[in-house]
Order: C-alpha cells, then structure tokens, then sequence
C-alpha cells in the first residue's frame, strides 16, 4: 500500500485500493448479475426477438406447368407469383397466415376443373418450399406430375420470416384490441375498491381503539396465502348458476367483470393494505396536536393532515394492486366468462393455440402498463422515504366509540368477506357431488384420478417452495450485501440495483413466455434445464427478486457502515464478518425474505404455468387444469392445501422469528 | 491367461447387456385421453411389458396437438397415443410420423388404419359427440329437451348451451367439423351463427361442458357420450341425447414420432396399443373400438349412437382446420373461456 501511495503523483485523487476482500466482493456481485441477465435480460429479449416473427406464403418459391387436354404439350414453367400478380387470386393480406396455414394451388387456376383431362406439374425453387398432396409433405425442386383430381388435393405450407406484422395484425383485431379496454376498465375499477377498502381497514387497525385488531390483521393476510384463482372457485359456489348466494346479484352473472373485480380486490387487499398500514403507521402525532390547537374539525384534520400524510402510501398501493390486476390471468381465467383480458390473451395464444408469436406481441403489449406502473411507484416509493424524521413522535389513538364502532363494523365485513370466500371453498371441497349430493366426502382429495399431475404436483410444489426459499435468499441477500457494502465501483452498483429493480416491472406471465423462447431452443447452453426443476426454481427466484432485495437492503442499512472499515484495518476477511455479524444481525430480514419466497413459490400460477412440465407438475398449476377439465371441486381441494400448507409455514415461521429474535436480537434491547 | 482375461471380459459385457435389455426404457408419451383413464391405461400395459415406463404429457387436443406442432423441429415426444385421428394426419403431413405396421394390424377395421403402406398411425377406438341435458335444471327452467342440433338454436334456451371451444379441444372441433360436413359450409356457419346466439360459454376443454352439465351450472352441455355415461354413472341427473341429424365423431389414434431414440420401445408400446387385450381396455369407455367383434356395449351409453355416426372425411377436417378455426375465431371468439 505504502509503495503504491508513493507512486502517484502529487495532486491525483487517491485511488481505492482494491485489495482481495475486494475484489471476491465485485467477483461475486458480477456472478449474480450474470444470472440476473441469463434468467432476465435475455430471455427477454428472445421473447421480443420472437415478436417479430411472422409466417406468410412466398409465392416465388413454387412454379408450375399446365399439360393441353392430351396431358402433354406443357407449357412454359411459370411462377405461383407470376400467376397471382395477373389473377390478383389472393390478396397480399392473405398471404400472411399463421404456421399451420395453407393455401390451395388451385387459387392459381381460375378455369380448374378436377374432371378435365389436363394435368399439372409443381415444383419447388429455392431449399425450403413445402406443399402438400393430399396429406403427404413434398419438399423439392423436382417437378411433380399430377391429374387433375390429384391437383385439387395441393396445398402451399407457408415460410418463415421476420417482419412488423404481428403487431399490425393484433392492433387491427377488434377483439383482441377490446381486451386492452377491458383489462384497463378492470384495473382501474379493482384499484379504487381495492385502496379505499384497504384504506379505511388500515386506518381502523393503526387509528382506532377497535377491540380485536390482532385477529383482523391475522385474516387481512389470509388472502396472500392462497392461489389468486381460488376467489374465482369461491365464487362460481356462491354466486354461479348453483351458488347459494346467487339471490344477492338480483340476475346479473358472476361470470365476467362482476367475478373478476370483486376476486380482485380479495387478492389485491392485503399487498394494498399492508402499504397504506406503512404510510399510516409513520405519521407524525405532533401534526394532530397542530390541528387540534388550530380548532380544526376532525374532518378537516383527516383531509388537510391524514390524507397528505399518508398520499405516497396511497399512489404506491394504487399503482401495485393495479399492476397486479392487469397481470394476473388466473382469475378471469376462472371467473370471467366471456369477457377477454390482456393476461389470459397471451395464455389462450400460447396454451390454447401455441401461437407463440402472437403471444409474444400481447407480451410486448402488456409490458407498457406494468413498467409505467412500476416507475411511477419507484419514484413515489423516495419521496414516502424523506418523509420521516428523527423528531416524529409516533400517533397515539384516543378511544371513541363511535368512531371505534364504524371501525368494527368496517373491518368485519371485509374481515367476513375473507373467510367466506376461503370457507366456501373448504365446503366445496368437502361435498361429495355439489350441489345435489352434499354429504361430506373426501373423494375431492383423490388428486390421482384428475388433471394436474395428482399428489405428486403438491409434493413438487413444496420442493420448489423449499429450494426457492433457501437458493433464493442466499442469492438475494448476498447480492444486496455486495450492492450495500462494497466501496466505490459506483456504475457497475448502480447497473446491479437496476436489474435487481427489473423483475418487479415484469409480469410474470411475460418472463414465463420470455423462458420458453429462450430456454426452449435446442441452440441455447442452457437448454438442458428445460422441462427440470431447475428452470422452476431459477424463474420463481427471478419472478420475485426484487421485494426479498428491498427487504435486505432495508435491513442492512440498519447496520451501521463503520463494520466494514473495522474489519478492514483489523485484517478480518469479509466473508468472516457477513457470517458473524452481518447475517445474524439481519436474522429477521433473512427469514422474512424466505417465508415470502415460499409462499410465493407455493400460490404462483403466472410464469410457471408455460415452463412446468409432467415430471414438474405443481400444485398451483393443478389448480388451474382441474378447474379446466370441469373438476371445479378438486381443484378448490387442492387450493386448500395449498392454504393449508403456507399457513403452517407461516406458524414455522413466526415460531423460529421468535426463537432467533430471542438468541440473536438480545443487543438490540437496552 | 489372455484366455481367462477374455472371459471376464466376455461375461463383462454379457452382464451388461443384460442389464441395458432389463434396464426401464421411459417414453414420453403424448396423449389426449382422460386423465382419470390413465393410470388404468398405464397399467394394464406395465402388466404385460414392465420394463418400459409411461411419462404421459395429457392436455386437451388442441392443446397437445398445438405442442405437437411447436416441437416440430426439435420433438419431445417418443409416441402419440390416444390423439384424435385429425390431429394425427396433421402431423402426418408435417412428416412427424414415423411408418410402422404394428404387428397384428391386419386384425382392425381398415377405417382405423391409416391408408399409407406402411400405415403411419392405427386407431384405437371411435369417441362421438352427444348433448348432456340436466333434466332437474331443465325442469326448473322449464325447458324442453332438444332433440337435434337445430332444437338448440331455439331461443329458449339463450344462455343455457355450453360448448367446447373448437380450437382447444377436439371434441369442440369434431362438432364444428361434423356440422360443415353435414349442412354444407354456408348452412353450417349460418347453424353456428345462431347456436352462438344461446352459448353461454366456449370452454378450454371437450368434457367441462358435461362436468357443467352434471352440476347444474348449465341445462345444457355439448360434449361426447363417453363423458356423459360417466356423470350418469357418478350420479348426475343428466339425458346423453344423440341428436337426430346425426353425430360428429373422431378416432383416437397411435402413431410414432419420427427421430425418436426409443424407436424398439415405442414399437412395442404400440403393436401392444392394438392387442385384443388393448381393445377390451378402449371398450370400458367407448362403444366402438378398432378391433372388430371386441365391443361390449357400455352402461348409461345411448343405444342408437352409432348408427347417427356421420360419414366422417378426415382429409377434409384436417387440411381445413386452420382455415375453420380462423374464420371460427373470427366469427366467436369474443365469448370463448380463457385458453380457448
């Protein structure tokens, strides 16, 4: 160290000194960017590369003869091109098709008659010119004699090729144009019904002297524990043609908009209220104490003083619950009827009909609102930030019992909302023929003889909950230890914290198609992870990135940045202090950080739905094929054990908090 | 010594081969048939050939068949078995299947041969459309029961139909196909057109409709027979009702991928695909299977069903499909079930 300082010349910066610690530290934070970009950037981009993508009938490439009535004197070889420009047979829009299309070659030949004697000869120009006769592929230069009764049976197969089509094609179909209308007129309603339900609940727990405010809180967080189209079975059982509360609707169908938004704001209601509950939690008690000596009412202090406090909670929780309507698909799968939305869109191109590019297109699309959403929030999520300050003294409610009565009230219709849609489920499960036999059974539960891949799916389920839990938050924690507390490297920090922020603009629909294209491509290293467990764990990882990296990062400004100069000038390696200080320090964050990934791991149907396959059947997945094949029932079964399943981690969870908060936390009391 | 040496060595590979001959060969294998059927299909042929293992991949048709045609270039699959016929010719004409005259083909009906030489695929049994009927809905709603595919454009029954949607399932594209043979192309679409009128919902897969059906959350569900005796026989108070124009209808069929690294075990799943005892198998749920005299008549399973089987043209179903599901979706797609 001392010999380099006296080579630099007087009047330079001084240069960080990048010793071993340093240089493991940027070695390891490039490794996890590395896989950020493999499981990330790049799939996306193949999935935008596939967008363009286009299959269309090149006519240049066929030419034919035509024989006289004898069946020789053939004419001069002429181009299916050629003939088309004169005839104009089929317009050029035609021409464009999907990869299956096909086109007759009699288009060609207006006074065709498969009676008349005259016979025809095809052939192919070029390498690839596939045509069929009949059902059999030809593909080949050679010219092919054929009878008129023969000919009728040619058909053209188109090519493939690269072009803007597929957009025009998707923004010039009515339907598929009207989803986006319909996606945005459900967003936009489930996001305001959403925030002021979630609102007024927040409000009741953090504000008001209402008894019961931990049992509310435990069934808040109900709804995150179980897939998002279980609302959707809930609901076809107690407002479909055969629910039990089908009289409340006074006719109107629960499939379609109906379904969707009330399903949406079950699933939506804990992320928006666990926000606003932040944003309420952290005002300032001496502003009420203000209005209170300025003699303002309680109305005017609630909308002069509360709402402002609490405004970026409020954005910040508008633009989450909207961003996660528009991208959820499972529930207007289930529930919507006849009524298209942009997500399940992709879902029935690429499922339905494996129209891989079309899907990529409505990808494209849907990507614009979600990262708009995802910007705003970001910018509104600093400016929440600022707002706190050292001197704030935390709000102290006073009883009021009419006001703690609303309260009640309020949060106990939303609080009954919950458990009815998961009981109704439960009951479905349990009956034995719904609605005309509804003793209990437990044939439901007899996974093994349905659609979805039976027990074994739950079990592979709790394996990626696991290995997601544990891989992923060793991933995530240690790539926001080296963002946090590296010194200098400023630009590659900064590169880094972009693609950690990256996965949360990404529905995971999108990154889902985005691993077929990719991963899917016999051309790619990688493809050997296809169709494995592997390529399950590395997408639920990325999927939900970038909550466990905020949730670390949090963390681990907590600690104070004098650790790491210390363990410097003591010659302590790094690695030594992340396992004896950093990591127990962070203990709660880090737990935190798997239970969210596992629960998340064990519900998530979007990105995975396109990459499982029969040796990787999942639970959240079999859901969705039982509720297809008509086996509603099972289907709510198996969400129930999902339920089941993420409650006891919960309880694990809350358990082992406490033993570590116990063990490792002790320093923090005084 | 050397003599000794080459012994051991010679037992060596005599133990080894052994073992690669008595090693489990997995085939994955393709299929449409339903999920609840199997595992009894699985097994009963484990019985006879234990040592080649199943990996099913089992969506709807259209579904499987779209996989099918995706993996083009780079096939997954070692064997389709228990896909529609239609779906099947596809394939052919995209030179995915590999020619094989299974042993014992000569047994079957030759309409469940594939007319190549050497045949590319064999069909296993005949699956036919039919109309599931909630009789207690039905009453509640005061509706009559239909009897031909006409009665169901009627407007009473606005909102009460629910069929499968044509380009997802294979039974939804049997009906459409079978209506535009049966009515002619512009009467067929005009049927459609006002059928579309009372469907309630498209959905993803050819059985949820009589699921549906079966539990009264619509009157009326078209789907295909076998689906609807196994509601019957479940205890649903549904009427399989054969409509009297006449009934679309699809084989089900095995064939080989082309380019498969298991070509001996996919040779031998499928000569055993169209044993006597394979057929028995089909029967348990469909009334006509390939081989003939095998058929034993199947509980809750309409009696005039076969005789309302149209004259089915599988060139024309499947060198049409992309063409009828275009303009299809077109014309319906606004109220298809997601997936569709």
């Amino acid at each position: 160290m001392a010999g380099n300082q006296a080579v630099l010349p007087a009047g330079r910066a001084p240069r960080l000194q990048l010793d071993r610690d340093a240089l493991t530290k940027r070695g390891l934070m490039v490794v996890i960017a590395v896989y950020l970009v493999a499981a990330l950037a790049l799939p996306l981009y193949a999935m935008l590369s596939k967008s363009f993508t286009t299959y269309s009938f090149d006519l240049a490439r066929y030419e034919f003869q035509v024989s006289d009535e004898t069946g020789g004197n053939w004419s001069d070889p002429v181009s299916a091109k050629a003939l088309n420009d004169k005839l104009n047979a089929v317009a050029p829009a035609d021409l464009a098709t999907i990869s299956d299309g096909r086109l007759p070659a009699t288009s060609f030949f207006p006074d065709f008659s498969f009676r008349s004697p005259v016979k025809y000869r095809i052939r192919g120009v070029g390498p690839t010119a596939p045509y069929l006769v009949g059902l059999e592929l030809f593909n080949s230069n050679e010219w092919k004699e054929l009878s008129g009764n023969d000919f009728r049976r040619v058909m053209l197969r188109p090519v493939q090729s690269r072009s803007l089509a597929n957009y025009v094609t998707y923004f010039s179909t009515p339907a598929l144009f009207r989803s986006i209308e319909n996606s945005l007129f459900i967003a936009t309603v489930s996001t305001i019904l959403t925030v002021i339900l979630a609102f007024g609940f927040a409000y009741a727990v953090n504000r008001s002297c209402m008894p019961f405010k931990p049992v509310f809180r435990l069934i808040a967080m109900m709804p995150i524990l179980v897939p998002s189209l279980l609302p959707g079975i809930a609901l076809i059982y107690m407002f479909g043609n055969q629910g039990y509360m089908k009289e409340l609707l006074l006719g109107e169908s629960i499939y379609g908009p109906l379904g969707i938004v009330i399903g949406s704001v079950f699933f939506t209601f804990p992320h928006a209220l666990i926000i606003i509950s932040t944003a309420l939690s952290i005002s300032d008690q001496r502003h009420y104490e203000a209005a209170e000596s300025l003699r303002a009412s309680a109305w005017r202090t609630f909308w002069t003083v509360t709402i402002p406090g609490a405004r970026y909670g409020l954005i910040s929780a508008a633009f989450v619950t909207f961003t996660l309507v528009i991208t959820d698909f499972g529930l207007p799968k289930v529930i919507g009827g006849q009524y298209n939305v942009l997500a399940v869109d992709i879902y029935k191109q690429v499922i339905g009909q494996q129209n891989f590019e079309m899907g990529a297109v409505v990808s494209v699309v849907l990507l614009i609102p979600a990262v708009v959403a995802f910007i705003v929030d970001r910018i509104v999520q600093k400016k929440q930030v600022a707002l706190l300050s050292a001197r704030s003294v935390p709000y102290q409610p006073r009883p009021d019992r009419r006001f703690d009565g609303f309260c009640l009230v309020w949060c106990g219709v939303v609080a009954f909302f919950i458990v009815g849609v998961i009981g109704t489920c439960q009951f479905a499960a349990l009956a034995k023929f719904w609605p005309y036999d509804l003793s209990m059974s437990l044939n439901n539960y007899a996974f093994d003889r349905m659609d979805g891949g039976g027990w074994e799916a739950y079990r592979n389920s709790i394996r990626l909950g696991l290995l997601t839990a544990v891989i992923g938050t060793a991933i995530i924690f240690t790539g926001a230890y080296m963002v946090e507390k590296i010194d200098g490297f400023k630009t590659g920090r900064g590169l880094f914290q972009l693609l950690a922020m990256l996965p949360m603009a990404v529905p995971g629909l999108v990154l889902g198609l985005a691993y077929i294209f990719f991963f899917n491509n016999p051309a790619n290293p990688l493809h050997f992870i296809y169709g494995t467990m592997t390529i399950l764990v590395i997408c639920t990882i990325t999927h939900f990135y970038t909550v466990g990296h905020l949730t670390a990062l949090t963390a681990l400004k907590q600690i104070d940045q004098e650790f790491e100069p210390v363990a410097a000038s003591l010659r302590t390696p790094f690695h030594r202090l992340f396992a004896r200080v950093t990591v127990p320090v962070c203990m709660p964050a880090i737990l935190d950080i798997s239970i969210y990934m596992f629960v998340n791991a064990m519900t998530t149907v979007s990105a995975v739905v396109f990459i499982y396959s029969t040796k990787t059947n999942l639970a959240s997945v079999a859901v969705l094929n039982m509720d297809d094949a008509g086996d509603i029932a099972p289907a709510a079964a198996m969400g129930m054990m999902i339920f089941y399943t993420n409650a006891i981690a919960r309880i694990v969870h809350a358990a082992l908090s406490r033993g570590v908060l116990a063990r490792t936390q002790a320093w923090r009391k005084r | 010594m050397i003599r000794k040496l080459t012994l051991t060595a010679g037992v060596f590979a005599a133990a080894l081969n052994a073992s690669v001959a008595f090693a489990e060969t997995e085939l994955t294998v393709y299929t449409a048939v339903e999920a609840e059927d199997l595992k009894r299909y699985a097994e009963t042929f484990n019985a006879d050939h234990p040592d080649i293992k199943i990996n099913w991949v089992r969506d709807s048709t259209g579904v499987i068949t779209a996989k099918l045609l995706a993996e083009k270039n780079n096939p997954q699959a070692d064997v389709v078995w228990g896909l529609a016929a239609t779906s099947l010719l596809l394939l052919k004409t995209e030179g995915m299947l590999e020619p094989y005259a299974p042993a014992g083909v000569d047994k079957l009906d030759p309409k469940f041969v594939d007319n190549s030489n050497p045949p590319t695929w064999v069909g296993m049994d005949a699956w036919v459309a039919a109309v599931c009927f909630n009789t207690v809905e039905g009453e509640k709603l005061g509706l009559p029961e239909p009897k031909s595919w006409k009665d169901l454009t009627n407007p009473v029954y606005k909102g009460h139909v629910v069929m499968p949607n044509p380009a997802s399932s294979g039974t939804g594209f049997l009906d459409v196909s079978s209506w535009l043979q049966m009515f002619g192309q512009d009467e067929g679409w005009k049927f459609m057109d006002a059928l579309h009128e009372n469907i309630s919902a498209y959905t993803h897969s050819g059985s949820k409709p009589c699921k549906m059906a079966a539990a009264g959350e619509t009157p009326i569900g078209v789907s295909f027979a076998f689906r609807g005796a196994k509601s019957k026989a479940a205890g649903a108070p549904i009427n399989i009702i054969v409509p009297e124009e006449g009934v679309g209808w699809d084989m089900e069929a095995t064939g080989i991928i082309a380019g498969t690294s298991k070509l001996d075990a996919a040779k031998t799943l499928v000569d055993w695909s169209i044993t006597q005892k394979a057929n028995e198998m089909y029967n348990t749920g469909y009334a006509v299977v390939a081989m003939p005299g095998v058929a034993k008549p199947v509980e809750h399973f309409p009696e005039n069903l076969i005789e309302k089987m149209i004259d089915n043209d599988f060139e024309f179903a499947a060198n049409n499909r992309a063409a009828i599901l275009e303009e299809w979706k077109k014309r319906y797609d606004s109220k298809s079930e997601p997936k569709g």
